[in-house]
């Protein structure tokens, strides 16, 4: 087993930008992550991370990635199953490695939140899809829907509706969370057709999507919707199941820091959208992985001393 | 070039899938799929590890679209394996290497 001085867990908009100034600083620094892209990654274009005018949010990612490298960070692609504290070190169970570092910063991200129906589950691949960059070309002429209320749920159904012949937007309420201007755009749209105050019930097929039930929230009465394709668009939720009992979490059960990025454990430190921050945003996950370090390197420094 | 990974096109379908003596693991993928640029360094980084076992493949579903729609692929990316030409089983969704590498050992014990 190899020791580092950090290990950064989920090297994406937050934990490579925290790994670039952690290795720039001597800092012996191993980057566990699923991949590197995080939900940057799946943005098509980013025009408000200054520098670029215009980026998709791969090519960023591939940037942030080749900098923390260069830089003399250490990754590896493994899925984090436990943290533990013995002593003043942690021991951190891989898949099939055991990791161990003097701190550590838990960057991880979130990921799309599911919306728990029968079928759902068996039919992801086959028509269910939580990207509609990536999936979306496969529906072309197709019947679809967008399940989801907020800003990315509209702009995917606008997206879509240029590739498929119908767009169903499926909302669970009659008002939105996704800014007027878009919703009054997007209502606008020829071949989308909103489905208000509709729960999703159950998704139909059997090698692939056929219909999904919808309730009225209202009258309670189900409504099948006949389609080959369901876009899920409801949000994310933080990767923090794995860590419950290990460092505070709040009510959505994000990781709670301080300005310094520090959690309620000594040694653990926190960035980017799975902390309780206000706004998600590449640009904020970014400087706060730098915070992280730069505190991480203050811990490091005063536990030498 | 990595070892153990070739390139599907409807020209070598034939021979390189339908023909193929090893069982065959397709990543169906495409160019504007973050997950499944995510995928890139671990299917390549696996491919030489299963040479003589299994062989790898990559089919990129925007140019070969008569063939991803013959594998019914609607969400990317899609892993297909393949033996005498059927279809054994599939993985969808980024994964890393440790996963992916249990669920390959797993369905291969069954063929």
């Amino acid at each position: 087993m190899e020791n580092y001085d950090l290990i950064i867990i989920g090297g994406a908009a937050a934990g490579l930008p925290a790994a670039l100034y952690a290795s720039r600083r001597q800092i012996k620094t191993l980057v566990i992550t699923e991949n590197t892209q995080g939900q940057t990654g799946t943005a098509t274009t980013i025009e408000n991370y200054p520098g670029f005018l215009s980026i998709s949010g791969m090519e960023l990612m591939i940037k942030f990635d080749e900098q923390a490298r260069a830089a003399g960070a250490t990754l590896v692609y493994d899925k984090v199953q436990t943290l533990t504290k013995k002593d003043d070190i942690f021991e951190i169970k891989g898949t099939s490695e055991t990791y161990s570092a003097k701190a550590v910063i838990i960057s991880a991200g979130k990921s799309p939140r599911t919306i728990d129906v029968p079928g759902e589950n068996e039919l992801k691949g086959k028509g269910v899809s939580y990207c509609a960059t990536c999936d979306g070309p496969f529906f072309k002429e197709k019947t679809i829907a967008v399940i989801g209320g907020g800003n990315s749920a509209l702009e995917e159904a606008e997206y879509l509706s240029k590739l498929a012949k119908k767009v169903y937007l499926i909302h669970r309420r009659s008002d939105f969370r996704a800014e007027e201007n878009v919703v009054h755009h997007v209502k606008k749209i020829k071949n989308i057709e909103f489905v208000l105050d509709a729960v999703p019930k159950k998704i139909i097929g059997e090698t692939k999507v056929e219909a999904i039930v919808v309730e009225n929230a209202l009258s309670k009465k189900e409504t099948t919707i006949n389609l080959d394709g369901i876009f899920v668009s409801i949000g994310y939720v933080p990767k923090t199941k794995w860590i419950e009992g290990c460092v505070e979490l709040d009510n959505y059960g994000q990781i709670i820091v301080n300005k310094k990025c520090e959690t309620s454990t000594l040694g653990i430190f926190a960035a980017g959208d799975i902390t309780n921050i206000r706004d998600k945003q590449t640009i904020i996950a970014a400087a706060q992985g730098v915070t992280a370090a730069l505190s991480v390197y203050d811990y490091l420094v005063g536990k030498k001393r | 070039m990595t070892e153990n990974l070739v390139y599907i096109t409807k020209e070598n379908f034939e021979a390189e899938v339908k023909n193929s003596d090893k069982p065959i693991l397709i990543d169906f993928w495409a160019e504007w799929c973050a997950p499944c640029r995510m995928m890139e360094p671990v299917f390549e980084g696996m491919a030489p590890k299963y040479k003589g076992i299994v062989k790898f493949a990559k089919l990129n579903t925007q140019e070969e679209q008569a063939l991803a729609a013959s594998f019914a692929i609607q969400g990317i990316p899609s892993l297909v394996l393949l033996k005498d030409g059927k279809e054994v089983d599939r993985f969808v969704g980024a994964m890393p290497e440790t996963i992916l590498a249990e669920k390959l050992d797993v369905a291969l014990k069954k063929i």
